[in-house]
C-alpha cells in the first residue's frame, strides 16, 4: 500500500469515528449544548480537557520550539502545565459551584454589571479567534503534506467535519469526540517517540531516554547533542539563560493565561459536582503530562537525528551531498518548509549557525553561509520519516496532528458561540428568547464562527501569528484576575472590576503594540522588538503577568474608594465558596 | 446546609491555608528549582545535565500532578469534615 493510501486510511478512519460519535451524541437542549448535560465523569472530562488544551501548538510546534531553544524554552513546558494547579485551586471548583454556562456570565453576575460581562465577552472573542486561526492553519498544513490536497481544500474538509460534530452535538458532541481525539493524538505522539528513544538510547520511555546515554557514542545524549551543535556554531542546548526575570514572567504569563482561557474553564462546567471539578483538573494534567513529558525528549532527539542525517560522518567531516538527501527532505521541500540553496556551489548541504563568532571556522571549511532552512514546525510531523519508521506511523502522525488541531478548534468555537448566543443574544439583545430559540441561535453562531475561522485560517491576518501574545496576554491580564477576585474577595465591586480589567488589558496591549506594531501592522511599532529595547528586559510576550498585577492593584484601589457590593452579591460569593447546595448547571 | 457562620468561616480559612501551602510548593518547583536556583543546583548531575534542567523539563510537571491530587484529596475531606460536601 502506498504512503498516500495509508494516510487516507488513518485520517479518513479517524474522521469517520468523529462523525459517528456526533450522530450518537446529539444535543437536545441548551444544557446539552453548553455543558454536555452536566453529567460527564471526571476522568472522561480530564481526557477531553487534554484534547481541548493540546492544540496544533502543543502537538506540532512545541517540540520544535524546545529543539530550537533548548533549556530556555522550558518555559512552555512549565507554563502550559502549571496553569492547571491554579485552575484546580483558584477557579474551577468555585465556577462549577456557580453553575451557569459561560465565563462572561459569572463576571456579569458577580460584578452586577452588563458592561463587565461585555468586556469579558470581547476579551473572550479576541483571545479565542486568534487561537482558532492557528488551529485551522495547522490543520491545513497537515492536510497539504499528508493528503496531497491544496491547503485551502484541506481546511474546508476539516471545517466540514468540525461543523458536523460541533453544530449538531454542541458541548456533548465535542466532549466525546475530544475523548476519541485525545486517544488518537497521544498514541500518534508516543509511538514514534518510543521508537526514536529506543534507537538512540535503548530506553523505551522517552522521558527517561532524555537523561540516558547515547548508544552510538556512549555519552549522555544531552552531552552528545551539546557537542554536535556547538561544533556547528549553535549555543549549548542545556545552557542557562541570563535574563531570569523575563523567563519567570513569561512562564507566569503562560500559567495565569492558561488558567484564564475560557475554552478550558467551560470544560469544568460539565462535571456533576464540585469535588469532580477538582479531580478533573488532576486527571487533565495527567493526560496532558503524557505528551508534555515526552515532548522535551522528542525535541532533543529529533534535533540530534537531524544533525546526524546531515553530517553522517560526524561534524568534523563533510556534510552529505544534496543528491544523496533522504526522501523526507525531498517531500518536505515540495511544501516549502525545507529550503536548500547551494551557496558555495559544492553540491553538499552545509547546516550551521551562521554567526560572526563562527565566521572564521566556516571560512576555513569553505562554507559560504547556512544552506538548509528547516521550519521548526515540521519536526514532529517529519519525526517518523527522519527515524525511518514504517509507513503506518506516518499515517498515525497525520491523524494525530489533525486530532490535536480539530479538538482545540471545536472547544474554542464552542466558547465563542456560547458567548454570542448566551451572553450577547440571551444576556443583552433578547432576554426572552425561548430555550428552542437559544439552541438555534447557538447553532447558528457556531456555524458563523466556523465559516469565519476557516476563512481566516486560509487567509491569516497579521495578528494570527501572535497567539501567545494576544490569547495568553489577554487571558492573563484581564480574565484571570477578574475571576479570581470575584471568588476570593467580597469587597471588589463593579467599578473596581471593570477599571481593573480595562487597565490590565490596555497596559498589556499597549506594551505589545509598542514593540510588535499597533494592531500588529508592520512598521507601526515605536521601538524595535529586541531585548536591548525592552523595559527591564521584559519581552512583550511576558508582559501579561505585569498587566495582571495592575489589574489587581487598580481593582482593589478603586473598590476601596467606592461602596461595597450589595448584600446579595456578597451572598453569591459565599455560595460559590461552599460546595453544598450545588445543583447541576441550572437553566434559567 | 450548615447555617453555623463560624463553621463556614473556618472551612474557608482551612481552604486558604491549604492553597497557600500548595502554591508555595508550586512556585518552588517551577520558578525556584526550574529557573532561579538552577545555578545552585548545577553541582547535582542528572544524565548529562543538572537537576535544574530536569526540574524545568520534567520535575515541575510531575510535582504539579501530585499537588493537584493532594489538594483535591484534602479539600474533598475538608468538605465532609465541615459538613459542606454535596449530597
Amino acid at each position: 500500500m502506498s504512503q498516500f493510501a495509508i494516510n487516507i486510511l488513518f485520517v479518513g478512519g479517524s474522521f469517520a469515528l468523529y462523525v459517528a460519535i456526533a450522530i450518537w451524541a446529539k444535543a437536545g437542549s441548551t444544557k446539552d449544548f453548553y455543558v454536555a448535560g452536566g453529567g460527564v465523569h471526571p476522568v472522561t472530562n480530564g481526557m477531553a480537557i487534554g484534547a481541548d488544551w493540546m492544540s496544533a501548538a502543543s502537538f506540532i510546534s512545541m517540540a520544535g520550539l524546545i529543539a530550537a531553544g533548548g533549556y530556555a524554552n522550558s518555559t512552555f513546558l512549565m507554563g502550559w502545565t502549571g496553569g492547571y494547579v491554579l485552575l484546580a485551586m483558584l477557579l474551577a471548583p468555585y465556577l462549577r459551584k456557580f453553575g451557569k454556562f459561560t465565563v462572561p456570565e459569572f463576571i456579569g453576575d458577580r460584578f452586577y454589571s452588563k458592561n463587565a460581562r461585555l468586556v469579558a465577552v470581547i476579551c473572550l472573542i479576541v483571545a479565542s479567534v486568534t487561537y482558532v486561526i492557528g488551529q485551522m492553519a495547522g490543520a491545513g498544513v497537515a492536510f497539504s503534506r499528508f493528503l496531497e490536497v491544496d491547503a485551502t481544500m484541506g481546511l474546508i474538509i476539516a471545517a466540514v467535519v468540525v461543523f458536523v460534530y460541533a453544530v449538531l452535538g454542541g458541548m456533548k458532541g465535542i466532549t466525546y469526540t475530544q475523548v476519541a481525539q485525545y486517544c488518537v493524538l497521544i498514541v500518534a505522539y508516543t509511538i514514534p517517540a518510543v521508537f526514536i528513544s529506543l534507537q538512540l538510547t535503548g530506553n523505551p520511555i522517552p522521558a527517561l531516554g532524555l537523561f540516558s546515554d547515547h548508544t552510538a557514542s556512549g555519552m549522555p545524549i544531552l552531552d552528545k547533542l551539546n557537542q554536535v551543535i556547538t561544533d556547528l556554531g549553535f549555543n549549548e542546548y542545556t545552557a542557562d539563560v541570563d535574563n531570569k526575570l523575563n523567563m519567570v514572567l513569561f512562564t507566569l504569563t503562560l500559567m495565569i493565561g492558561t488558567a484564564g482561557l475560557p475554552h478550558v474553564i467551560i470544560r469544568f462546567f460539565t462535571v456533576p459536582k464540585v469535588a469532580d471539578a477538582r479531580w478533573s483538573a488532576g486527571w487533565a494534567l495527567v493526560f496532558i503530562a503524557l505528551l508534555y513529558l515526552t515532548a522535551p525528549a522528542v525535541a532533543s532527539m529529533a534535533r540530534l537525528n537531524l544533525m546526524t542525517t546531515i553530517y553522517p560522518e560526524g561534524t568534523q567531516s563533510a556534510p552529505i551531498q544534496y543528491d544523496d538527501r533522504p526522501n523526507w527532505v525531498k517531500e518536505w521541500e515540495t511544501t516549502g518548509l525545507i529550503q536548500y540553496t547551494d551557496k558555495n556551489g559544492d553540491g553538499r548541504i552545509q547546516l550551521y549557525n551562521d554567526t560572526p563568532a563562527f565566521k572564521s571556522e566556516a571560512e576555513a571549511r569553505g562554507w559560504n553561509g547556512n544552506e538548509l532552512d528547516v521550519n521548526r514546525d515540521i519536526l514532529v510531523l517529519a519525526n517518523p520519516e527522519i527515524a525511518n519508521l514504517p509507513g503506518w506511523v506516518v499515517g498515525l502522525i497525520a491523524a494525530g496532528g489533525l486530532a490535536a488541531a480539530l479538538s482545540t478548534a471545536a472547544g474554542l468555537l464552542l466558547a465563542i458561540s456560547s458567548a454570542v448566543s448566551h451572553d450577547l443574544i440571551k444576556g443583552s439583545i433578547n432576554p426572552n428568547i425561548t430555550e428552542k430559540g437559544e439552541l438555534m441561535a447557538a447553532r447558528i453562531s457556531m456555524s458563523v464562527a466556523i465559516v469565519v475561522a476557516t476563512y481566516l485560517g486560509a487567509n491569516p491576518p497579521g495578528f494570527a501569528a501572535q497567539v501567545v501574545a494576544l490569547a495568553f496576554g489577554i487571558a492573563a491580564a484581564s480574565l484571570f484576575p477578574a475571576l479570581m477576585m470575584g471568588i476570593f474577595s467580597k469587597r471588589v465591586n463593579n467599578t473596581g472590576a471593570i477599571s481593573g480589567m480595562l487597565v490590565g488589558l490596555a497596559f498589556t496591549l499597549a506594551y505589545i503594540f509598542v514593540y510588535k506594531g499597533w494592531l500588529f501592522i508592520p512598521g507601526t511599532n515605536n521601538l524595535p522588538d529586541t531585548p536591548e529595547h525592552w523595559v527591564l528586559g521584559i519581552s512583550p510576550l511576558s508582559v501579561g503577568a505585569i498587566g495582571a498585577l495592575f489589574n489587581f492593584v487598580v481593582a482593589f484601589a478603586v473598590s476601596s474608594a467606592t461602596e461595597e457590593p450589595p448584600q446579595e452579591i456578597q451572598d453569591l460569593v459565599e455560595s460559590v465558596r461552599y460546595p453544598r447546595g450545588a445543583s447541576n448547571a441550572v437553566d434559567h | 446546609m450548615s447555617h453555623d457562620p463560624q463553621n463556614a468561616v473556618d472551612y474557608w480559612k482551612a481552604n486558604l491555608r491549604l492553597i497557600v501551602g500548595c502554591l508555595i510548593v508550586w512556585a518552588f518547583v517551577s520558578y525556584g528549582c526550574g529557573i532561579l536556583f538552577r545555578p545552585l543546583l548545577a553541582g547535582i548531575h542528572v544524565g548529562g545535565t543538572d537537576l535544574g534542567f530536569w526540574f524545568a523539563q520534567q520535575g515541575s510537571i510531575l510535582s504539579f500532578i501530585v499537588l493537584i491530587f493532594f489538594y483535591a484529596w484534602r479539600m474533598n475531606a475538608l468538605d465532609r469534615k465541615f459538613g459542606l460536601h454535596e449530597e
